[in-house]
């Protein structure tokens, strides 16, 4: 019926276009949920903060928390990774317990000589754990046997070894200074402190102004260069963004996040520095913090086990090597579950048969509150970090309010099972 | 004629931000056939999910007239409990259990909560003499083809006493002759009074069976045609709102040298180690040249693209691969896409996209090297590379960072070309590049060949559609149970002959 020949055809463009607004209010819920989860952290803490009058936040309990949680989030680290690309462990309980055990046979009771030194200890651990990975990883990787089995295998394995090392019930220890201060360790003051208010004395020896508050002030240094460097690769990154045409963020809320982020950080450092300064194990959860961000963000390692996790059969179709990005995924499990448990004996001073004892789920629960999906391809290192915090604020809160044991473990139930249906009822609606 | 059995007025529905349907009327007649066409996102699936309760009543407007009373579905289960039975495109079906089982899913029959196997297997059976299915009830859906599975879906349909029959893209995957036996199935089932609503993209079919053809687009029904008005022609205008002379972009080939040539290709079955698949294949492919791989559904096109691309499928293989002249490597997907080899699966969802991310991340996944320096990727240089092949290859979203999941089959599928095209290949293998999307996007895709061969890529199309390898290759390979049977010039190849070449089971050489 048409004579003219017709231009080529452009095919129905109703779908796929209209989707743009809803794209829109997509990015937007996604975003909320980013910062929900930071949000609900804070609400909590604040909770806390009233409930048990004001000692969440004193530096001493700070430090306690830290040093209570960071195993947790450590090894959420390697988890997220694990649930990312599809799998799950939960041995790293029990490699954490083992590990543990293995370090203070090495440090106290077998006759090593100069190898029982704890950095040599920790580094032959390290290695040991990433072994384990590795040899769980390879049954998985290679010959396909659920992830749920094999780890479920190594967790009644390495629980067994754990205790038979450290035969029967008994524990081993005290632990070198040295080693502990892993766990208990604080940064040294290369500054040297800060008398903020001298406190003036009268003549009868009492004080009239000033309360003798002094400031750790390398930790005051590291704290506001940290914060400087976040705003200012931020504003960075922006910029170059901007020049080249693509910004999706709002000025005003990158503002606001990078100031509120900041304050929160500031605040925080500001409170260890009023007391012994940074822990050390602090330090080494920030490095490596900042090291997954960096690696699941930016590097093609990350991005291909997202891909891997989101549809192994197209990742590998795509010329990914899924059971070798498997095996590295259980083998970096390993070496995390490993700086676990040497993070547990180093803050018990000792190793115990029970330590790590069910601490594979805390840590796979911290890794679901941070929003990551049980079917792989989704998940954030800094949810995981979160909700790893949100479970150790919850922990901690609830141990000074004298909460019973029993009933913290309803609490936490509820939660992990409350940010799930948030989760899952949120993607429905977008 | 008889009366209305359905009518569908003023459907409107709305998602966040989008209308998928604006007053859309639909009238079906008892005992007829009516074909529901329109491109992919024009909203015919959605309209079918609005008719069988999947979206349920009160989160659209408009009344659905049943055997005139209003209807209100809340659910699947209501309309089906009205006999009116939906088969999507993608099969509801449980692999593992047996065809009886599945016929019988959450209907079985039963007493007291024990299942009585006898009925169920006697019911079987005689559904599956009614589709036409030659098998045990008791045979696993795993172990069937999609074909089967199909009728399968079917049988299930009519357990349920079903009156009106909607049937969503049902030969998408099917070969032709499977295709065919569905629509004569359809036929009979229409002289039995069972009234069905097809959706098809495939017009030929529709103009085979159909008694009336609504037209969708945009979300809006443009025209529905009687049987004596129905002509490719008119439904294509009314489709993309214009008249398509041509339906494959003219194109003149420049065919340069050999560049990959694969000589005497064996593989066998990666389960069943006894079965060969593939029994010695040569063939080659020039510069510039488009070359089409013709063939049954089961002939063993895909197991062969597979098995060259990187050991995707079978074992014990055998044979030599050379990339202008010299023996290459292929024993896995990444030498394979080092040494300039493609593969554009046939099955995208599966095999070719991550659906639950965007798709800047997509189309870089087989070169991540190209966006990256030192294993770090360079974010702009990335979002750069996306929106070039957005543009390129005419991917139509809101933004790269759309999810794949929620794009139209066409769309996807340009998602995945991307992705190997940002891969830069020498030889690109595109196993059914259209199938499952509509003629738009069909013109796209073949535009893009065309582009691709003009820039001096060796491409071979493996596809069931005869008449689109007859349009856009130079030259044509026909396999038949794992052998090259045939290989003619496109100038003077024909359906027939290419049917001819199967069903002889050698062809000579032209």
């Amino acid at each position: 019926m048409t004579t003219e020949s017709a231009p080529a055809p452009k095919s129905g463009v109703a779908e796929d276009v209209q989707q743009g607004p809803r794209v829109a209010v997509s990015a937007l819920i996604t975003n909320l949920r980013e910062y929900g989860l930071i949000l609900a952290l804070i609400a909590i803490m604040v909770f806390f903060q009233f409930t048990t009058s004001g000692t969440l936040f004193k530096p001493v309990n700070l430090s306690n928390l830290v040093q209570q949680n960071s195993f947790i989030i450590v090894m959420a680290l390697g988890m997220l990774l694990v649930i990312v690309s599809g799998h799950i462990d939960l041995s790293v309980g029990s490699v954490a317990g083992f590990i543990g055990a293995l370090a203070a046979m090495m440090m106290v009771i077998w006759p090593l000589g100069p190898l029982s030194n704890p950095l040599v200890v920790s580094i032959i651990c390290l290695i040991i754990g990433g072994g384990i990975g590795a040899a769980q990883g390879y049954w998985i990787a290679y010959h396909r046997i659920p992830s749920f089995i094999v780890t479920l295998a190594g967790m009644l394995i390495f629980r067994g070894i754990c205790q038979a090392l450290l035969g029967g019930g008994s524990s081993v220890g005290p632990l070198p200074d040295g080693f502990k201060a892993l766990s208990s360790g604080f940064i040294p003051d290369v500054i040297g402190p800060l008398t903020l208010i001298p406190p003036t004395v009268n003549a009868a020896g009492k004080t009239i102004i000033g309360s003798g508050l002094t400031l750790h002030m390398t930790t005051i240094l590291i704290g506001v260069v940290a914060v400087l460097a976040y705003a200012y690769f931020g504003l960075r990154a922006r910029r170059t963004r901007e020049q080249h045409g693509y910004e999706a963020e709002p000025f005003a809320l990158f503002v606001v996040k990078t100031l509120v982020t900041s304050a929160l950080a500031l605040f925080l450092v500001y409170q260890f520095a009023t007391y012994k300064g940074l822990p050390i194990v602090l330090m080494v959860m920030g490095v490596l913090i900042a090291l997954f961000v960096f690696v699941t963000k930016r590097m093609t390692i990350g991005r291909r086990i997202y891909a891997m996790g989101g549809n192994a059969k197209a990742a590998q179709l795509s010329g990914i090597k899924t059971e070798r990005l498997t095996l590295m995924v259980f083998v970096n499990m390993g070496v995390l579950s490993a700086l676990g448990g040497l993070i547990i004996a180093a803050r018990l001073g000792q190793a115990v048969p029970a330590a790590g004892l069910g601490s594979e789920l805390d840590v796979i629960a911290a890794v679901f509150i941070g929003g990551a999906s049980a079917m792989g391809g989704v998940g954030q290192v800094i949810g995981a970090v979160v909700g790893g915090f949100i479970m150790g604020v919850m922990n901690n809160g609830m141990s000074i309010m004298g909460v019973n044991v029993d009933w913290q473990q309803v609490v936490k139930g509820l939660v992990l099972l409350g940010a799930v249906v948030f989760d899952v009822y949120n993607k429905n609606k977008g | 004629m008889a009366s209305t059995i359905l009518e569908m007025r003023d459907i409107t529905k709305t998602f966040p931000g989008v209308k998928a349907l604006s007053n859309v009327n639909l009238s079906v007649e008892e005992g007829e056939i009516h074909a529901v066409v329109g491109e992919n996102g024009a909203g015919k699936s959605t309209l079918m999910k609005v008719l069988s309760g999947v979206y349920a009543s009160g989160t659209y407007d408009g009344a659905i007239v049943y055997r005139g009373e209003e209807c209100h579905f809340k659910g699947i289960h209501d309309s089906e409990h009205k006999g009116i039975v939906i088969i999507h495109q993608e099969l509801a079906l449980v692999p593992m259990l047996s065809i009886a089982e599945n016929i019988f899913l959450g209907n079985e029959h039963a007493r007291f909560g024990i299942i009585d196997w006898n009925a169920n297997e006697t019911r079987t059976s005689a559904l599956l003499k009614k589709v036409g299915l030659k098998e045990d009830p008791k045979t696993l859906i795993t172990n069937i083809g999609v074909g089967k599975q199909q009728l399968v879906e079917i049988a299930k349909a009519l357990s349920k006493e079903v009156q009106l029959l909607i049937l969503d893209e049902p030969t998408a995957s099917l070969s032709e002759k499977d295709s065919q036996a569905l629509l004569d199935l359809l036929l009979e089932f229409k002289r039995q009074g069972i009234t069905s609503i097809l959706i098809s993209h495939k017009l030929n079919e529709v103009n085979r069976v159909a008694d009336k053809v609504t037209i969708i687009r945009d979300g809006r029904t443009i025209e529905t045609l009687a049987k004596k008005d129905i002509s490719e022609d008119r439904i294509i205008t009314s489709m993309v709102g214009r008249s398509l002379d041509d339906r494959y972009p003219p194109r003149e080939p420049k065919i340069g040298e050999v560049v990959l040539q694969v000589k005497n290709w064996s593989v066998y079955h990666p389960i069943h180690a006894e079965r060969q698949v593939i029994k010695g294949i040569d063939i080659n492919v020039r510069k510039g040249e488009v070359v089409g791989i013709a063939g049954l559904m089961g002939a063993g096109r895909t197991e062969f693209a597979m098995s060259l691309f990187g050991r995707s499928y079978g074992r014990r293989i055998t044979g030599e691969v050379l990339l202008k002249g010299k023996p290459i490597d292929v024993s896995s997907v990444s030498k394979a896409v080092e040494h300039g080899i493609a593969y554009v699966t046939e099955d995208r969802k599966t095999y070719g996209l991550n659906l639950i991310d965007h798709i800047k991340h997509n189309i870089t996944l087989a070169n991540l090297p190209g966006v990256s320096r030192h294993a770090v990727i360079d974010d702009l240089r990335e979002l750069a590379v996306a929106n070039d092949y957005k543009a390129k290859t005419n991917i139509r979203s809101s933004s790269v960072y759309q999810m794949t999941g929620n794009l139209s089959g066409g769309n996807q599928q340009k998602v995945v070309l991307s992705k190997w095209l940002f891969a830069n290949p020498e030889v690109l293998i595109l196993d059914e590049p259209t199938r499952g999307i509509d003629v738009g996007a069909k013109y796209e895709i073949y535009t893009i060949i065309a582009r691709l061969a003009s820039e001096g890529k060796a491409i071979i199309v493996i596809s069931s559609e005869m008449p689109e390898l007859l349009g856009i290759t130079d030259r044509i390979y026909v396999m038949n149970e794992g052998r090259i049977v045939g290989e003619m010039a496109a100038s003077d190849a024909s359906q027939e002959k290419i049917m001819r070449a199967i069903v002889r089971g050698e062809g000579k050489a032209s």
